[in-house]
């Protein structure tokens, strides 16, 4: 139990931050960042198991992201009729172009011996099919686009609830993590790094662009949601209800009914969008319990051993008869499909998918920062560090703002420096996250939870 | 007649162009391909340092254009360069001394380098933007043109005509002098031997004397003035935003790893295949062709490969099926 007394001291600061948020800015902003910290948590949870137990290191984080956050569009919104009718076929027939294209290469590949030849004829496969392919989708992709351009422009999705979508995305972003693997994980590790930089960013150019699938940077708004809208819960007598015992004490002191019922109306406003956060928070935390149960678990499954020796020392791993590409390949897929899993609950959190926002600084490095200063190999660890490192980027403005102007407050409102340094309050974000890192990279590289082994 | 205005439509579209991108991009890849083969890591701060360099370069301007001064038809930038060197080169030694030494001297492995220089990229992003701010400037002054299309036109009595910006012929003439002194400097004096040698094996050049403080603050001077350079000729010809410096490190890392990583010449030529495959690649044909073909045979598409949203996808592609096919690069760097 000793072991557990740092993590538990560090959660319960951070949970009193979070609660400090709440009493001096307002419970709905607490519970944003609250919910925003369980998000990020199971992004960390996703890089730490790629990083933490196999040292793969993935700078890709952005395109699962993005691509789970793609997923929330194809699941759950109606699909549009119409352009299915002008377009549909077209883009079918693509998928099926793709196909053969695969079929085609792969048949090559297993039948001939390696050579000149070989090498050209696949590329001109591709190079052909790729041609065929722009022949064929290009008039479909005119028409589905030219419906109702303002509102729809693209095929819509399948209807279904969101929360599909959930499993949905991870299951996107793991079959992409197949095809990123197969092609990059025998790199070494900074190319590694640099290689999947640049894979993710291809992938979210083709979301932003490709306007036929997600109305790429027209943004998808108003998605469904898994939590009751605000405006049904303001009207509905049950909820009013509540919110009138939890505040009785306050209404009774009220003389006049008039004044009583606006201050009713404004309580019922305030708590229903803090209702919905909570909903939000309910399911988000199901989702990082369960997740951690089952990571936890793997860890210290002879499975984990595994890992931990193969990162340690993978000439040894390898001579004790394991397959290293393979494992190292289904680690890649699982690390992916749980950001997938984050980028799917993100967006349906916000109820908007706007492509345009993914950009690596946040999506990537950010959940790097985290992982690494949270402590690497060690779930808890990775999760804290998702929760701290999201504190600080919200709250470092504030915070900044409030020293700019505590330290000039001896300089007049209108001096050239202080207006300055007010106006770029939002940025020292940055440099908080940057120092941070750097610190703990210095004088505690293991993070704030280090990695514990337990010898069994 | 046709056949030459056909040419000079490519000329001025893509040749020019490609021409002045690749020498911005050549300039920041060699940068980063010098850090990697004597310090040995991946540098995720570079475009964040070359938006830095570019900084107070954009300030010097400011500042020269209050005091009248400039260099008449030429851009004041230029003026201000060295001392936007100079301060470049003192942030890099900074950072050195209080961030990256205490890792070399520990050997730690390459990928905690790559995570620190991710901490500094954070550090550098977060003083631009306090300093400068995040919003878009130009600050080019002098002559925009040397060779105007419609002057162009009446000259040769030609339909298409040829633009030359000025910034597109400082670009170029700039980045051939600065690489020419540079691979001089690394192939012919012995300070360039000796980086060389760390180089190539460190413990050897170790042994025959060579001070391996001297060899990296060199090279941290090299790279200060490299990234200068590179980044404000490219604030020059575009204009100066802190963020698309930050985008523009990913086209760099791709032309270091296609030319081959820890090779400043393949990192040269590597610039180039970049700037030339995406603006190729990305080029509407039509009028091309229309000088080419009969006119009844005339294209009615556009004859674009791909849309010009995808420039940057294209040389991340060329990056990835490089490493496929060639992990080492076209001129053999560093074996992966």
């Amino acid at each position: 139990m000793r072991n557990y007394k740092n993590v538990i001291a560090a959660y319960s600061i951070m949970i009193f931050l979070i609660i400090l948020v709440g009493i001096f800015q307002s419970w709905s902003i607490a519970l944003t960042i609250l919910n925003y910290c369980l998000i990020s948590a199971v992004m960390t949870i996703g890089a730490n198991i790629q990083w933490g137990y196999a040292g793969l290191i993935n700078f890709g984080i952005m395109g699962y992201t993005a691509l789970g956050g793609l997923a929330v569009v194809l699941v759950s919104v109606e699909p549009v009729k119409k352009a299915w009718q002008v377009g549909g076929l077209n883009i079918l027939a693509c998928i099926w172009i793709i196909v053969a294209i695969i079929f085609v290469v792969k048949f090559i590949l297993n039948r001939f011996d390696k050579s000149k030849l070989r090498n050209y004829s696949v590329a001109s496969v591709i190079l052909g099919g790729i041609i065929l392919l722009r022949v064929t989708a290009a008039p479909g992709i005119e028409a589905i686009e030219s419906v109702d351009p303002a509102k729809t422009g693209f095929l819509g999705g399948m209807g279904l609830p969101v929360l599909f979508s959930w499993i949905f995305g991870a299951l996107l972003a793991g079959s992409l993590a197949f095809v990123i693997g197969k092609i990059a994980l025998g790199l070494r590790a900074d190319y590694l790094a640099i290689a999947t930089l640049l894979i993710a960013e291809i992938i979210v150019s083709i979301i932003k662009h490709e306007e036929w699938l997600a109305r790429g940077v027209k943004n998808v708004i108003g998605l469904k949601r898994p939590a009751p809208y605000e405006i049904d819960l303001q009207t509905s007598e049950w909820f009013i209800n509540l919110v009138t015992k939890f505040n009785s004490s306050k209404l009774n002191l009220i003389n006049s009914i008039s004044d009583k019922q606006e201050a009713l109306n404004q309580m019922v406003i305030d708590a229903s969008s803090v209702y919905v956060k909570l909903c939000f928070t309910g399911l988000f935390l199901t989702v990082v319990i369960i997740l951690l149960i089952v990571t936890q678990k793997a860890l210290y499954s002879p499975w984990g051993r595994k890992m931990r020796a193969i990162r340690d020392n993978e000439e040894a791993a390898s001579a004790m008869g394991k397959n290293i590409v393979k494992e190292h390949l289904l680690i890649f897929i699982l690390g992916s499909a749980i950001v997938g899993l984050a980028g799917a609950m993100m967006v349906t959190n916000d109820g908007l998918f706007t492509p345009g926002s993914y950009r690596p600084m946040r999506y990537t490095f950010v959940i790097w920062v985290m992982v690494i200063v949270g402590g690497t190999g060690n779930n808890f660890g990775a999760i804290l560090g998702g929760f701290v490192v999201w504190f600080l980027w919200v709250e470092a403005a504030p915070i900044a703002l409030f020293l700019i102007n505590l330290f000039t407050s001896h300089l007049p409102e209108t001096n050239a420096v202080r207006v300055h340094l007010i106006e770029s309050a939002p940025y020292f974000r940055f440099l908080v996250i940057g120092i941070g890192l750097l610190l703990i990279m210095r004088y505690r590289p293991q993070g704030i939870i280090p990695e514990k082994i337990i010898k069994q | 007649m046709d056949f030459l205005n056909a040419i000079i439509v490519l000329f001025n579209f893509t040749v020019i162009p490609a021409l002045a991108y690749g020498s911005q991009l050549a300039l920041g890849a060699i940068f980063v391909t010098l850090i990697y083969a004597v310090l040995r890591f991946a540098n995720f701060a570079t475009g964040d340092m070359m938006s830095f360099g570019t900084m107070f370069a954009v300030i010097l301007t400011y500042y020269f254009q209050s005091l009248g001064f400039g260099l008449g038809f030429l851009p004041t930038a230029l003026l201000t360069i060295p001392f936007a060197i100079f301060m470049m080169i003192l942030y890099m030694l900074i950072i050195d001394k209080f961030v990256f030494s205490y890792y070399r001297i520990k050997k730690s492995p390459p990928v905690q380098f790559a995570m620190v220089s991710v901490g500094v990229m954070f550090v550098t992003q977060a003083l631009i933007r306090i300093i400068i701010g995040p919003s878009d400037r130009r600050f080019l002054d002098g002559e925009k043109f040397i060779i105007k299309a419609t002057e162009f036109k009446e000259m040769t009595g030609l339909a298409e005509g040829i633009t030359l910006k000025s910034t597109q012929a400082i670009t170029i003439i700039v980045t051939l002098i600065v690489v020419s002194i540079m691979f001089w400097f690394l192939n012919r004096t012995k300070t360039g031997t000796s980086m060389r040698a760390y180089s190539d094996n460190e413990d050897l050049a170790l042994l025959s004397g060579i001070d391996p403080k001297r060899v990296v603050l060199i090279t941290w001077v090299i790279a200060g003035i490299l990234a200068t350079i590179g980044g404000v000729l490219y604030g020059l010809d575009k204009s100066y935003r802190p963020f698309v410096y930050f985008n523009n490190m990913l086209p760099i890392f791709a032309a270091a790893i296609v030319g081959g990583i820890g090779n400043p010449f393949g990192a040269f030529l590597g610039g180039y295949v970049i700037a030339f495959a995406e603006i190729f690649v990305t080029y509407a044909y039509k009028r091309f062709i229309s000088y080419l073909l009969p006119e009844h045979l005339e294209p009615d598409s556009l004859l674009q490969l791909l849309s010009t949203d995808y420039k940057f996808a294209v040389s991340f592609s060329i990056l990835v099926i490089v490493l496929l096919i060639r992990p080492s690069g076209i001129f053999k760097g560093k074996v992966i």
